[in-house]
């Protein structure tokens, strides 16, 4: 189904990885669509999320909570979860809550990919919007 | 940016989302489901619950909940006296040095939490009485609660407090405004059932005129329709209409049923009814306003020769002025003692020899529309010629009267003559 930007959350699959890319703000709105496009890449079998931060400016309360949420159904999936391009204000808010404690943090994508390389085989390396 | 301001700015900003999520979300559930992520958000709690609390069934609702339980129960029990302690602690209880309270909790719901370690309970209170509980567990951190933490986490929860409790007056009002749309309702079908009740009670006192006053209320009724009066305006006519003889209940029963034109006497008494009749009415504080006036000036006149009061024109309020069309109509088509109903020719050919004089000629004219379209059948409802029932056949014998009465008042010359009396 043909979604529109403002409705959906850009992601691609990178063998057993998944890239979600937050948006410019992570509130409630686009915070709840990046919750729902992890868990469904968990559940159609993803062992890896690399959560790109490349566009985020700004992560208020609401998306930090939802970002724990993610750290959970990543834990209870057995899968490893990825923060990817945090600016220094959201990587100092990441390390002053502790989310750092449960989540790697890597520069950019690409070391996102390469770190996960053993588990990352390019099988679907064209970029695809999916609903919310 | 140094760690303490930062920490210091993502705190006020959960706040001002806070105060932002309760005033604006309009959606009662979704705005305590934002105010539990704000909470947990503000100090990465990696799990908890809030939950309203239910004095009625003495139970705690949850509303929103994140790793707590894999249970899937939604309710907890919580006894009223528990409930009354718990408000009466008004701060955030620790489970690391347990209080008495916090421990009966854990151990009441011992089930639903399993292994799952509790650091925090806030009890949500407003106004010294419990409105809810936000529970807490560990922060992605990992350090334990310091007492700045439990600063914040008392604010928010004041604020989410007062967010349920304005929920609730809100659901009381309208449950209030609800009952007295209920009640209100019911008041109005009573006091409309009372007053078919006076008007069968008149009717019944003047054997001669059986159906009178109901009829008088159809016919203001169509005829204030047909003039555009509003929908509320035309039941206070109807009404109007119904008790306009309600003064005949003083009258004496010999002189209502007297079976010859009244003597002067008898004329004198009869008169006395408009003005009885306004005297009942006043008493009560109709919904409208202007039912008493209606029923003490119908017998007025436009040039001022009518009783009790001798208005004239203008003075006359355009509520009497319909009723008077109606009652007279309604006489003329109804058999009395002492003459046969009038043919419809005869009726109308009296409304335009006494339109200007004795009726209106604005009330006249609606009349003979509404009258008229019935004939033509332009009208879906026969409403006139059921009232007039199986006495007045070939009714449509009057149209061409009724069509020139029409032309005349619009026309203007009808009216000019009303004028000038």
């Amino acid at each position: 189904m043909e979604t529109t930007e403002s409705e959906s959350v850009r992601s691609r699959r990178v063998g057993d990885t998944a890239v979600i890319y937050a948006g410019d703000y992570l509130n409630k709105l686009s915070g709840e669509r990046v919750e729902r496009e992890c868990k469904r890449q968990l559940e159609s079998g993803c062992r890896a999320l690399v959560i790109s931060f490349r566009d985020t400016e700004l992560v208020n309360s609401i998306g930090v909570s939802i970002l724990m949420g993610v750290i959970d159904a990543a834990q209870q999936s057995g899968a490893r979860l990825i923060f990817s391009d945090v600016d220094d204000h959201t990587a100092n808010l990441f390390e002053m809550l502790g989310l750092t404690r449960h989540v790697t943090v890597v520069t950019d994508e690409e070391e996102a990919l390469a770190s996960l390389a053993p588990q990352t085989r390019v099988t679907e390396p064209r970029a695809v919007a999916t609903g919310s | 940016m140094e760690t303490n301001t930062q920490r210091l700015l993502h705190t006020f900003a959960a706040l001002a989302d806070l105060g932002q999520e309760i005033a604006d979300n309009a959606d009662f559930e979704e705005m305590l489901r934002a105010s539990f992520h704000l909470l947990l958000g503000s100090l990465a709690i990696r799990r908890g619950a809030v939950a309203e609390y239910d004095r009625e069934r003495g139970q705690l609702r949850i509303v929103a909940m994140r790793g707590l339980t894999e249970s899937g129960q939604t309710e907890l029990p919580l006894a009223h006296d528990h409930a009354r302690r718990l408000a009466s602690m008004g701060s955030a209880l620790s489970f690391e040095d347990a209080t008495n309270e916090a421990e009966r909790f854990l151990d009441d719901h011992k089930v639903f939490f399993g292994s799952v370690e509790i650091e925090l309970l806030v009890p949500l209170v407003v106004r010294e009485r419990l409105i809810g509980v936000v529970l807490l567990g560990e922060k992605a951190s990992g350090e334990k609660f310091g007492g700045d933490n439990l600063e914040i986490i008392c604010s928010l929860a004041r604020h989410i407090a007062v967010g349920i409790h304005s929920h609730h007056l809100l659901e009381e009002v309208e449950r209030k405004a609800d009952e007295n749309r209920r009640l209100y309702d019911g008041l109005r079908t009573i006091y409309k059932e009372t007053v078919h009740a006076f008007a069968a009670a008149i009717d019944i006192k003047d054997r001669y005129t059986n159906g009178h006053s109901v009829r008088v209320g159809k016919y203001s009724e169509i005829i204030a329709r047909e003039m555009g009066w509003n929908d509320e305006e035309v039941e206070g006519i109807t009404i109007a209409g119904y008790l306009h003889d309600i003064g005949k209940l003083i009258v004496d029963l010999s002189v209502i049923n007297s079976p010859e034109r009244f003597n002067a006497k008898e004329s004198k008494e009869m008169s006395r009814h408009p003005a009885a009749g306004y005297e009942i009415l006043a008493r009560i504080n109709h919904p409208y306003a202007e039912i008493p006036l209606m029923a003490r000036y119908h017998h007025e006149r436009i040039d001022g020769n009518g009783y009790p009061d001798g208005l004239k024109g203008d003075q006359i309020p355009p509520g009497a002025k319909i009723v008077t069309v109606a009652d007279s109509f309604d006489a003329m088509t109804t058999d009395r003692p002492y003459r046969k109903r009038l043919p419809l020719a005869d009726v109308f050919v009296d409304f335009r020899e006494n339109t200007g004089t004795q009726f209106a000629p604005e009330v006249i004219c609606a009349f003979c529309r509404a009258f008229l379209r019935e004939i033509e059948g332009t009208s879906k409802e026969k409403r006139l010629m059921k009232l007039l029932g199986r006495n007045y056949k070939n009714v449509e014998v009057v149209g061409p009267l009724l069509s020139q009465l029409i032309s005349d008042l619009d026309g203007g010359a009808m009216a000019a003559t009303a004028t000038t009396h």
